[in-house]
């Protein structure tokens, strides 16, 4: 049995986490570099209203939050798959959608939103999950966005049907539609949430990071790669180092950070077990020297919340962020179970598979040594299969053909309906069993 | 939990044969996949809040379609963006259709009711979908 993270290899202090050298461009990461600089954790919501007055109180009420806050304008699902006609239709008729149709809003009101609130210390970035963002990208650019994000393969896999070798191709030409303008537009690679849970740290790492060369390659010169907290305070640290090691070596020449995400799958439903779980995303961020951390807030498993809800929980963590500054000791000891290497053989190994890393991408995931775990989409194998330990690691218990080695005899059974269920609600129960079973004993009291 | 992969593993662990035509499916796609298969059952999830808004529109088309107008057609998942006031969408798209509407993860167990009062036996195939993101 090899389930323990204290294995083999000695714990390496996290003092020598990797930085960028190249100077910071463009107000959005310069804006990171600063903070960070100051010792300051950057917090983003993931906020988007449909109506342009609520959108702009949202914006104005993040850039008011005590901590250093960057602005997010999260765009609706319509636009996302330019289906733009039934976007201007929601707004005529004022339903209600989940997000800011800045295509259907048109240029001049997406400017009006921007004007006098976003600049040089609130950069706003727009996010998405399209697979096809030419129609947006275009709108971001003329409109001067500081920032978006997303990737050719992590918004094109868990989200739609669109071919990979298309959404590549669009994404080429998306990136040099940004790259093209005049000022630095920020892109940050979302491959390091895949499908929100259940992939292992090692494919985020290497999609994030191939995602960042992917977008180099292209013309962007200011670029942040991703990572989502998972199910392992521990095993989320070492990812975290092997990321930044691995930006530092393979994007070394460009503007780089890191940005965490609060866990993206399913989520606590108390409110306790929601700030318990932030809490720890926020402890991680500051551990192991990431930037920017985006949040969720204590309504996310029931609805999209309010701009009171999504500043709590902004404050909330720049408070958090603030304590663990003051009490983490300097060279906390990160474990060394592979996670580095395992991703450096998918980067290297995908690589070998075309000329660029586009064309890379596609050939790897066509031939499955790029697989992520129980993703429907076409050009996915979908064979591999992970499962999380009884000490809360995320491992590999069916690799499928990537070049990664099962873990142990765990997990190796057939997944069902009711093993599914119970990986996919493992942090809910975790954070959600103090309140739950201490009701329940009190009761018994 | 309206999560693609586990309502396939549920339907087949029940003795369902499932299709599962994957995540953002065009209406267009999930009317001639229903006209191929022929299933028992359609259920749709969807997860973005826009459930209200996609689900009217899809259950109009498949009950103005000849073929597909007695298919049995059940939507689940987050059908707005509300929290618990999205329990009013549920009445409205049963209104325009559907079978039933399950809200979120309380809809879960009662699905799992529905499920039961598909004839034994007449399980045969049944179509799963996901609206958009």
């Amino acid at each position: 049995m090899n389930s323990v993270m204290s294995s083999a290899v000695p714990a390496a202090p996290a003092a020598a986490a990797q930085s960028p050298v190249v100077p910071a461009r463009g107000r959005f990461s310069r804006f990171v570099r600063r903070s960070h600089e100051q010792g300051r954790l950057v917090v983003q919501p993931r906020m988007g209203f449909a109506d342009t007055a609520a959108m702009r109180r949202g914006l104005e009420a993040v850039r008011a939050v005590h901590g250093a806050s960057v602005g997010t304008v999260t765009v609706d699902s319509y636009t996302r798959v330019n289906d733009h006609d039934s976007a201007r239709r929601a707004l005529e008729r004022g339903d209600d959608l989940n997000g800011y149709p800045v295509v259907a809003h048109g240029m001049e009101e997406t400017g009006r939103l921007l004007r006098g609130v976003a600049g040089e210390d609130f950069p706003v970035q727009f996010r998405h999950g399209s697979a096809l963002p030419r129609d947006l990208f275009s709108a971001l650019a003329r409109v001067g966005a500081d920032a978006t994000e997303g990737g050719p393969v992590s918004y094109c896999l868990p989200y739609s049907r669109v071919p990979l070798p298309q959404a590549t191709a669009a994404w080429a030409e998306c990136c040099r539609v940004l790259a093209d303008q005049e000022g630095t537009v920020h892109l940050e690679s979302f491959g390091g949430c895949m499908l929100g849970q259940l992939c292992p740290p090692s494919l985020l790492i290497a999609l994030s990071i191939l995602e960042g060369m992917f977008f180099r390659e292209h013309g962007l010169r200011s670029i942040s790669v991703s990572y989502a907290q998972q199910t392992s305070p521990e095993q989320d640290l070492e990812a975290l180092a092997a990321l930044r090691r691995l930006a530092a070596e393979l994007l070394g020449d460009v503007d780089w950070h890191v940005v965490l995400y609060t866990y993206m799958g399913v989520f606590p439903r108390t409110p306790l077990g929601a700030y318990r779980m932030l809490e720890d995303s926020v402890r991680l961020a500051v551990r192991s020297g990431t930037e920017r951390l985006i949040v969720k807030t204590a309504v996310e498993a029931y609805r999209i919340p309010t701009i009171e809800e999504n500043v709590d929980a902004l404050e909330f963590a720049a408070a958090v962020a603030v304590d663990e500054r003051s009490q983490a000791p300097a060279g906390q000891p990160v474990p060394r179970t592979g996670i580095y290497e395992e991703a450096l053989a998918l980067i290297t190994s995908t690589l070998s598979f075309g000329d660029d890393v586009g064309s890379a991408l596609v050939g790897a995931f066509a031939r499955g040594h790029l697989d992520v775990p129980y993703c429907l989409h076409q050009d996915n194998a979908n064979r591999s299969r992970a499962a999380i330990d009884p000490a809360g690691t995320l491992r590999w218990s069916d690799p499928g053909a990537m070049p990664v080695t099962a873990s142990g005899g765990y997990g190796r059974g057939p997944v069902t309906a009711r093993s599914l269920l119970d990986m996919l609600g493992y942090n809910e129960r975790r954070f959600d069993s103090e309140v739950l079973v201490g009701a329940a004993m009190r009761g018994l009291l | 939990m309206w999560n693609l992969v586990f309502l396939q593993l549920l339907l087949e662990e029940r003795g369902g044969e499932v299709v599962n035509l994957g995540a953002c499916v065009p209406d267009d796609l999930i009317l001639a996949e229903c006209r191929k298969h022929r299933p028992d059952a359609l259920v749709v999830s969807t997860v973005n809040g826009h459930g209200h808004l996609d689900g009217l529109r899809l259950i109009e088309k498949i009950r103005s379609d000849a073929e597909l107008a007695d298919v049995r057609v059940v939507i689940g998942g987050k059908l707005g963006i509300r929290g618990s006031e999205n329990a009013r969408f549920g009445a409205e798209l049963v209104a325009a259709g559907f079978d039933a509407a399950f809200e979120a993860e309380a809809g879960l167990a009662e699905f799992d009711n529905f499920l039961g009062t598909l004839e034994e036996g007449s399980v045969r195939e049944l179509a799963v979908t996901g609206t958009g993101v």
